[in-house]
């Protein structure tokens, strides 16, 4: 299979080497098979734990089970809970048209191959591990918080008490001794599976084929390709509803692929700048005394 | 091709997929949002949208709003535009022998520069860590080049500013004054890119008229500050700065309102909005007082600091028309659920040319599927794909991207090819 992927500024086929790792490890990643998901948050208690993230607010939102309301410095996995009727009477194992079900979701970093917060990053704070990751070096990052609206997914956020920026490792110090990640480890349904990229996507195709044969035609795989705005993801997912019910953008787009047109119209603008002033200046030598 | 008109466009159809019911409630709720959003005051009962049908998880932000501070980033947009331009003035007028012209010009760059450091060194996370910014030179983080930028343009503007005030030193001043000339046109706009760079929607889909919105804006404030500064017999070229600016800045944001459509409704409306129409009249009478206030040396004073106060809430409206389309999911959602459908489209009537059409049907009856995986449910030639997409180079790219084009730019396009207005895709 050919690779369908542009080459971005930082991500491209392979990021780890393109990013300057001459030898590495397989690129790592997540398949999130929502369809099996409990939503009993195992991750997001494993992933705290191990990780010493600080305890966020404690509020009910009112949205179903969900208070920990999204992604953000301190939540590096997070559960969604969407209540929906069930799409309808061909979907059997759904019993009456029009009844309720509940759909779990564990949202994490999508390490894309093409990241933005990496790409945007003016300290070198954020790096490409070898296992292909995205990574913030806390020890380098000045809170800059340009990160933070790079992301278009809204994954990295700046804690309010150090300032620093933080998100999801793929728990980068456990992998690099060879164990899975906390969340990984923890999930009780195996809805989160940790391994090789290349691997997990085959198992997530079968998958999905298997869950459309059984009558649920709504199920699909999110940013499983490398062909979307992002040029793969390193962690992507089953759905069985469009991604923005579960608060995923329909069709993500790394904000620095258009960045060269944007350094051109700059370039441009700068220039005009440089003409407005000599054009000023033409033809108005007569107050001078 | 689809005619927009509800029940015969398959996109549209697709969008009735399952879970309409959870769908439909976040949708409604999207509806009401929008119904209290009207545009400004005075400007009749017209929506700027009419009722955007989008799904949201329970409403919440799909990306994070920036963390960036008020007023400190703003003002470190206004007073970096003042101060990059100023150094162009200063030159040009040190090279006419405008002494007190380029005097005032250097003072407002060393002025203009100090405040919008200071500002941005303040909105830092950790802002005794600020020296990390030159731990790398990255050019895909505009923040980086700012930066650089900015190291190599202070120090020159202040040893301008210092040289010009005391006297001492004149030849390494004029060599600092070109070179804060030469590094100022850079400091006016990096910053555009800096806000467009992001996954902000009202921003980044600006991005293409952003750096001359914020170029014009720079010179009518440095035109403007030289106005009120300056000696009146020396004015004159700073005049016709603040005016030209003023006009481009005009006429940029006015592109930019009319390229985004329905897009640009953060610009339009609530704070924001207000800030930029108040903007806009202040450049309006700026530009006027200037043009009209050549014997009123009181007339001309005002005229700059209108032209001032206006680049300063340009750049406020801006930067919270940006927080504003962040924090609503359906300026994210919306362009992008159009953008898939379009593509969508297009590939399920590329599919159904050679007589496959089978994924039409699929979508025309409502079913979802997966998205990243419908390359295999069609699969035209690659030749096909290359006779569609000139210019990609042909290197297996899939067929239902035509590669390095932003995708909105050709989604617009094909819009206009089949005729069909953006806004027939709202229902």
């Amino acid at each position: 299979m050919s690779i369908t992927e542009r080459p971005g500024l930082t991500g491209g086929a392979d990021p780890a080497e393109r990013a300057g790792w001459s030898e590495h490890p397989r690129r790592m990643g997540f398949f999130t098979d929502t369809s099996v998901c409990i939503g009993c948050k195992a991750c997001e208690v494993a992933c705290k734990e191990w990780n010493a993230v600080p305890a966020g607010a404690l509020e009910l939102t009112g949205m179903s089970f969900d208070n920990t309301i999204g992604l953000s410095a301190s939540t590096w996995r997070h559960v969604a809970f969407i209540e929906q009727q069930a799409p309808g009477p061909e979907g059997p194992g759904h019993g009456v048209d029009g009844a309720m079900r509940w759909l779990m979701s564990s949202d994490v970093c999508k390490h894309c191959s093409e990241a933005g917060c990496l790409d945007v990053c003016p300290t070198g704070a954020l790096m490409r591990t070898e296992f292909g990751t995205v990574v913030v070096q806390d020890d380098v990052c000045n809170g800059c918080g340009y990160c933070v609206p790079a992301c278009p997914f809204g994954v990295i956020g700046r804690r309010e008490d150090d300032g620093g920026a933080h998100k999801c490792t793929l728990c980068y110090d456990r992998l690099g001794v060879g164990m899975e990640p906390a969340c990984a480890k923890a999930c009780p349904t195996d809805s989160i599976q940790f391994g090789p990229l290349d691997e997990l996507r085959e198992r997530a195709q079968a998958r999905v084929a298997d869950l459309q044969q059984a009558g649920h035609p709504e199920a699909q795989l999110y940013l499983e390709g490398t062909d979307n705005g992002i040029g793969g993801a390193g962690a992507f997912f089953l759905l069985l509803d469009q991604p923005e019910v579960y608060g995923l953008p329909p069709d993500p787009v790394v904000p620095t692929r258009s960045l060269p047109r944007m350094w051109k119209h700059a370039g441009l603008a700068a220039a005009g700048v440089g003409a407005m002033v000599v054009a000023a200046f033409l033809g108005s030598r007569t107050d001078v005394r | 091709m689809s005619t927009g008109q509800p029940g015969t466009d398959p996109a549209r159809e697709m969008n009735r997929g399952p879970a309409e019911s959870s769908g439909g409630r976040h949708a409604r709720q999207g509806q009401r949002q929008r119904q209290g959003r009207r545009r400004g005051s005075g400007r009749g009962e017209q929506f700027m949208v009419p009722r955007a049908e989008f799904r949201s998880y329970y409403g919440r932000p799909v990306i994070k709003e920036p963390v960036w501070k008020e007023p400190d980033v703003p003002a470190y947009l206004f007073f970096g535009g003042l101060a990059g331009a100023s150094s162009v003035l200063a030159a040009a007028a040190q090279l006419t022998g405008r002494r007190g012209l380029a005097c005032a010009a250097k003072a407002a760059a060393l002025g203009g520069i100090s405040v919008s450091t200071v500002a941005l060194i303040n909105d830092l996370g950790r802002p005794a860590r600020f020296h990390h910014m030159l731990r790398v030179f990255k050019l895909s983080s505009p923040m980086s080049v700012g930066s650089w930028i900015l190291s190599a343009y202070g120090p020159a503007a202040g040893a301008a500013a210092l040289s010009d005030f005391t006297g001492f030193l004149p030849g390494a001043g004029a060599a600092a004054t070109a070179g804060a000339a030469l590094l100022g046109p850079a400091v006016t706009t990096y910053t555009a890119v800096l806000l467009c760079d992001t996954a902000v929607p009202a921003w980044h889909e600006a991005h293409r008229e952003m750096p001359y919105v914020f170029a014009g804006s720079a010179a009518s404030a440095a035109g403007g500050f030289a106005l009120l500064a300056a000696p009146a017999r020396e004015a004159e070229p700073a005049r016709r700065l603040a005016i030209v600016g003023a006009a481009v800045e005009l006429t940029a944001k006015k592109l930019l309102e009319r390229r985004l459509e329905s897009r640009a409704e953060p610009y339009q409306t609530g704070r924001a909005g207000a800030l930029l129409r108040a903007g806009e009249i202040l450049t309006f009478c700026g530009l006027a007082g200037a043009g009209l206030s050549r014997r009123s040396r009181a007339g001309s004073a005002a005229s700059g600091l209108a032209l001032l106060a206006a680049s300063a809430l340009t750049r406020f409206g801006i930067f919270e028309a940006g927080r504003i389309s962040a924090r609503h999911p359906e300026y994210t959602v919306v362009p992008q659920r159009e953008r898939k459908q379009a593509r969508e489209a297009e590939a399920a009537t590329l599919a159904e040319r050679p007589g496959q059409g089978g994924f039409v049907a699929d979508l025309r009856a409502g079913g979802y599927r997966a998205r990243d995986s419908s390359h295999r449910l069609r699969s035209p030639g690659r030749g096909d794909h290359r006779e569609r997409a000139p210019g990609c180079g042909g290197v297996g790219l899939a067929v239902r991207r035509a590669p390095r084009r932003p995708r909105h730019d050709r989604d617009r396009r094909a819009d206009l090819d089949s005729g069909r207005d953006r806004r027939a895709l709202y229902p």
